[in-house]
């Protein structure tokens, strides 16, 4: 009874699943940015330019949660600096955006803005080959993976787990981000990257672009949802479950758990590096706040709200989250704060599965 | 489908005395490595010491087990029953000494998945199952198979396979909870779920850390019948406290106290024995 | 300081007694035409050591010398005239006189002048004033009366600065002789002014003298190698300054977190509730005692400690007693707490940083050796920490609380079943962490800023501490506190604040992968579990 790839694909979904996700495809692909580009503003159809770049903004959350919860919720490792991964990727797309202002900026040269100000000659060697778009693309990808491997692999090696990995890693975003607070680091010291105009030559804040950029957001978080079900149904998902509830016993069965700890962490950081590169250009600033340990903290809630050890818990929880912070912000910015509190402290205390958890709760109580 | 019985006998062609990599099942198996037992003894434990922090748990103990014996071991709390497997199974290295996996492998240098690879099975003292993963699952998992992170992400599961976890699931009367989430389990049955991994990783020693612990009666008899129906084609090395099941496995019985051997042979003699006597009743 | 020396000096000046007279053509000469000739009269009544020619030139200093056209100099401090040169008071005042105006070349060598003659007046006060003026660039000419005023100066102090001031002027002496001896000399010192002094010295171009200049050499190595060791021994104590202000940081967590196992990520805002306590009492003591406005300090030490304790406790009966043996939730749970305590404290004093003053008695410092300044801010900062270490030592080690305490640590069922109250050691001990951590912030009030957001920034700090001493190790957390301090300051000096930061971090990351129990490690089977 083999099955071909094919079919184990297809199989990964059920048929409502599927059907779900054709539906969120047709939405986010066509509907929005069409109604987005064509429909004129003052018509009510058209969608604004604030639900375009939120809708797109929190997409990119939510692959950084499925990837938080790909680590957390699957493999029990709770890291504290994904913030890290998710900015080194915005940083090195950020890198490609501030060439492509070209000589546009205000003060007139070929170097960023802020290295004129710093009386910088030409570009550091870090920057070369930033201006191709297929460089950056692949320094997205390759640089928080190096960081990751290597950081992942003295950590599990050294069997660094729980609590002190999770603080470790902390230490690592808050280095992180005292190192490119620095003006000499070359990355805009405190004020990042802003000010972009143009991505492959076309206008970033135009509604093709911004409708693109949405839709890009929105196939990265179905790729990535994909992935994860094809992980986390595969032997290899199973394995990395069973490292979480006792690893011990994984490794006097013959698997070494550093393997796989170190795939699931890596391509966790990849996620959130290619997240970041799409936020990025969207929100139109990178900033090393961006690193601050808050920011890594605050996944985790994300994960945490919807629901750990699924796949879809954490797409909502990003929702919910980042929507109530638009809202709350905007209406009672004194207050936000409180709320995110609360909710670390609710969520914890009587919501461990999240809202997922609650759904199925629910429904199991409407059946019995 | 195969019968009880005949599922062991095919254990029995998987792992028959001589030269282990000749008889490995076509399909789904990866070759046993080669292990030498040319002197007849399949582990060598020579002058090991452990301390912690000046407690010394191991004190320059030496042990042999014979290829296909069935050893117990006994001793008071503290003897360094669980510091001796954790040293066998590469949880702990020793401060001193050599431990030997038949005549070539050296375990203190290898880890605790290379040593699984080379045919050590371990059962915890307290039972170890994936509690969150079904019965089945845990079989799966454990089922010799390589291991590598990324073969894992494109294994399937054949009807070998299968098979062979459904003949493990009747052996260890587990086939009815096959499905089930193995932290449902009573403890028994956890204890014989984890002896049922055991076996799927085909080891050619299984160190058994009180594997009747929990049990009734009944359970622990069955159990017993079990490990004997094993010896001869694995090793096994069983840490107990039950004398009663001791007595029915009827092995050789090495006594460990303060971390080295105190006495050796068989039960009856060894419970004669006028050292032991004290250790255990104190002095 | 000096202007009230001043004042002193001119305040007894009429009730000097009658003196000798001075040479009449030097004190007409001070009123001369010709500067060069002025300032030939001021540098020989100077050198003359007579400590009446003193009166003269102050007054000359202080535009009261007057001439009469006919060329009388007299002196007039208020409205009565008196005779430069007697002394004697001229009456009636002359009906035309006109104040000698000096320019400043004139002033610097009245100004030297008149510190030498005050090298010789009788009140110690003003000869050690005149000596420490003399530190800094004494003239060549006052080589003769700082001779003289050293052969007859007895108080030590005196005779240190004196010999200083004599050796820096004889640098420009044109005897090589006395060149050469008082580079010898200045080769005891250990300032980097002195270094400045004598690296001209070394020169050829300025020094001809191939002995003197070898001198020079060897006394600039002496000189430097004293410096390094004052250099060393400051960043030892900054060093350690620092670690006290992370182990102050940090005990409260070795508590919290390495004694009960719960992950305080609230720790940092601990700190803040102290730190307002100090605040909130030292506006208590402006309004109420202003007498005493300086001993805040002491009275907010019981404040911070209660209110952080009592945040604490309300922390633990609310929510974290909730999370005991789920040390990721208990961490997420606890960030939320501190996110809520931020919040709090910008609504309730304000999103900016409160002014949190020294007391008098902090500031300033003392001097241990040339260029070691120890400021007293940090001295107290460094007592206080060994005050809390002890208090931390006796609570732990010799009160019930503190065995109750490591019972419930060892094994909670155990203690529980032989009549501990496990649950309210729980919520004292978590009390006695944030009353600690509340200690913290009375002293990080004291050299930091205060604000809402100040705790955020030691949590990263106290749990490396915590996790490179070991956790569950008292002793481990001090040497780490300590260790990390000091390393921190010498990399500083290295590399700059922030790479220092990030260089100790990743030390630090690179170390626990070494050793993953940390300095103080705890071995065995059970460690795991």
């Amino acid at each position: 009874m083999r099955t071909p790839v094919t079919l184990r694909f297809l199989g990964m979904l059920t048929r409502t699943g599927w059907i779900a996700l054709a539906l969120f495809a047709a939405i986010t692909l066509v509907l929005l940015p069409v109604l987005h580009v064509y429909v004129p503003h003052d018509n009510p159809l058209h969608v604004s330019n604030y639900v375009i770049t939120l809708g797109g903004k929190i997409m990119c959350y939510a692959v950084v949660a499925v990837a938080m919860d790909l680590i957390w919720g699957y493999a029990g490792i709770l890291s504290l600096g994904h913030g890290v991964f998710f900015a080194l990727g915005g940083y090195a797309f950020g890198m490609y955006l501030m060439r492509q202002i070209g000589t546009d900026g205000s003060y007139h040269s070929t170097l960023p803005d802020f290295m004129v100000f710093l009386d910088w000659k030409t570009l550091p060697w870090y920057w070369t080959g930033s201006d191709s778009f297929l460089w950056a693309m692949f320094l997205v990808l390759a640089v928080p993976a190096l960081l990751a491997a290597l950081f992942g692999f003295f950590a599990f090696r050294s069997r660094i787990r729980g609590v002190y990995f999770s603080i470790i890693t902390q230490a690592l975003t808050y280095a992180a981000m005292l190192f490119f607070f620095r003006n000499e680091t070359g990355f805009g010291g405190n004020n990042g990257f802003t000010d972009f105009r143009r991505i492959l030559g076309y206008d970033i804040t135009s509604p093709e672009m911004r409708s693109t950029l949405f839709a890009l957001s929105s196939l990265m978080l179905m790729l990535t949802l994909l992935l994860g079900r094809w992980l986390m149904t595969s032997k290899f998902g199973r394995v990395l479950t069973a490292i979480r509830d006792a690893e011990s016993r994984v490794m006097f069965m013959g698997y070494n758990p550093l393997h796989y700890k170190l795939f699931i962490w890596t391509l966790s950081a990849m996620l959130c590096a290619v997240a970041g590169a799409l936020y990025v250009p969207q929100v139109g600033i990178i900033n090393p706040s961006e690193m601050s340990t808050a920011n890594s903290i605050e996944i985790a809630i994300w994960a945490a709200v919807g629901g750990r050890g699924t796949l879809i818990g954490p797409v909502i929880g990003a929702a919910l989250v980042n929507l109530s912070k638009s809202y709350f912000t905007v209406a009672f910015p004194d207050y936000w704060l409180f709320f995110l509190g609360a909710l670390f402290v609710m969520v914890t205390l009587w919501l461990p599965e999240g809202v997922v958890g609650l759904w199925k709760r629910i429904r199991n109580r409407g059946r019995a | 489908m195969e019968t009880h019985s005949q599922q062991g006998a095919r254990m029995s062609v998987a792992e028959q005395g001589h030269g282990w990599e000749d008889n490995a099942p076509a399909v789904g198996h990866i070759l046993q490595p080669g292990l030498d037992i040319s002197h007849k003894v399949i582990l060598y434990l020579d002058d090991i010491s452990v301390s912690f922090d000046g407690f010394k748990a191991l004190n320059k103990l030496s042990l042999a087990i014979d290829a296909g014996e069935l050893r117990c071991i006994i001793g008071p709390n503290g003897a360094g029953k669980t510091t001796m497997m954790d040293v066998i199974t590469g949880k702990t290295r020793p401060d001193s000494g050599t431990c030997f996996f038949g005549q070539t492998l050296d375990l203190t240098r290898m880890t605790e998945p290379q040593i699984a690879h080379a045919g050590i099975g371990r059962k915890f003292q307290k039972p170890t199952v994936f509690e969150n993963h079904t019965v089945f699952d845990n079989l799966e998992l454990a089922m010799k198979a390589d291991k590598r992170a990324l073969v894992s992400l494109f294994a399937r599961l054949d009807d070998v396979g299968r098979d062979r976890i459904a003949d493990t699931l009747r052996l260890i009367r587990l086939d009815r909870e096959a499905d089930r989430k193995a932290g449902l389990l009573s403890h028994g049955q956890k204890q014989w779920l984890e002896i049922g991994m055991l076996l799927m990783q085909e080891p050619q020693l299984l160190l058994l850390d009180e594997p009747v612990a929990g049990m009734t009666d009944d359970e622990t008899e069955r159990t017993g019948e079990l490990f004997k129906s094993l010896a001869g084609r694995h090793s096994l090395v069983v840490v107990e406290h039950d004398m009663a099941f001791i007595e029915q496995l009827g092995g050789k019985v090495t006594v460990l106290h303060e971390g080295s051997v105190l006495a050796e042979g068989g039960l009856a003699a060894v419970q004669a024995d006028p050292r032991v006597i004290e250790v255990y009743l104190g002095r | 300081m000096k202007r009230f020396l001043i004042a002193l000096l001119l305040c007894t000046l009429p009730a000097l007694p009658a003196r000798a007279a001075l040479d009449p053509a030097l004190v007409k000469q001070l009123a001369a035409e010709d500067s060069d000739a002025r300032i030939a009269a001021i540098q020989k009544l100077g050198t003359s050591g007579d400590p009446d020619v003193l009166k003269v030139l102050k007054a000359l200093a202080s535009d009261s010398l007057m001439v009469t056209p006919d060329g009388r100099v007299f002196l007039m401090p208020e409205d009565k005239a008196f005779d430069a040169a007697t002394g004697a008071e001229i009456d009636p005042v002359p009906a035309e006189y006109d104040a000698i105006t000096i320019n400043n070349r004139i002033r610097s060598e009245l100004d030297n002048a008149i510190a030498g003659l005050r090298l010789l007046n009788p009140d110690r006060a003003v000869r050690l004033a005149a000596a420490r003026e003399l530190q800094s660039d004494p003239g060549i000419e006052l080589v003769p009366v700082m001779g003289k005023a050293l052969a007859k100066e007895t108080d030590a102090e005196i005779r240190h600065l004196l010999r200083f001031a004599l050796d820096q002027a004889n640098l420009a002496s044109p005897d090589a002789k006395l060149r050469l001896a008082a580079v010898r000399a200045l080769g005891h010192d250990a300032s980097p002014t002195t270094r400045g002094l004598l690296l001209p010295l070394t020169d050829p171009a300025n020094e001809a003298d191939a002995a003197v200049r070898q001198a020079a050499t060897a006394s600039v190595k002496a000189i430097e190698s004293r410096l390094a060791i004052g250099d060393t021994l400051g960043q030892i104590f900054t060093g350690i300054s620092l670690g006290s202000i992370l182990l102050l940081a940090a005990l409260g967590l070795a508590i919290t977190y390495g004694v009960m196992g719960v992950i305080n990520m609230a720790h940092g805002e601990l700190l803040m509730v102290g730190a307002y306590a100090a605040y909130f009492m030292q506006g208590v003591f402006r309004s109420h005692l202003p007498a005493y406005a300086d001993w805040y300090v002491v009275a907010a030490i019981p404040v911070s400690f209660l209110a952080s304790a009592l945040v604490g406790m309300a922390l633990e009966c609310t929510v974290i007693r909730w999370l005991y043996g789920r040390p990721l939730e208990t961490l997420l749970a606890t960030w939320g707490l501190s996110l809520i305590l931020i919040q709090a404290a910008r609504v309730l004093f304000g999103a900016q940083n409160v002014e949190v003053g020294n007391p008098a008695w902090m500031s300033g410092g003392v001097e241990v050796m040339a260029g070691l300044v120890l400021p007293w801010n940090r001295i107290v900062i460094i007592g206080f920490t060994l005050f809390v270490l002890a208090l931390v030592w006796v609570l732990m080690q010799k009160t019930r609380l503190g065995l109750f305490v490591r019972a419930v640590t060892q094994n909670r069922a155990m203690a529980g079943c032989v009549g501990v109250p496990t649950a309210r050691i729980d919520t004292l001990a978590f009390g006695l962490g944030a009353g600690i951590a509340g200690l913290g912030g009375l002293a990080l009030s004291q050299v930091a800023n205060v604000g809402p957001d100040m705790g955020q920034g030691y949590i990263v700090d106290s749990f490396m501490v915590v996790v490179l001493g070991g956790v569950g190790q008292l002793a481990g957390t001090v040497w780490a506190a300590l260790g990390l301090g000091v390393l921190t300051k010498f990399l500083e000096g290295w590399t700059g604040a922030v790479i220092a930061k990030i260089v100790v971090l990743v030390i630090i990351i690179v170390f626990i992968q070494k050793r993953p129990q940390g300095l103080f490690a705890l071995k065995g089977r059970f460690v795991e579990n």
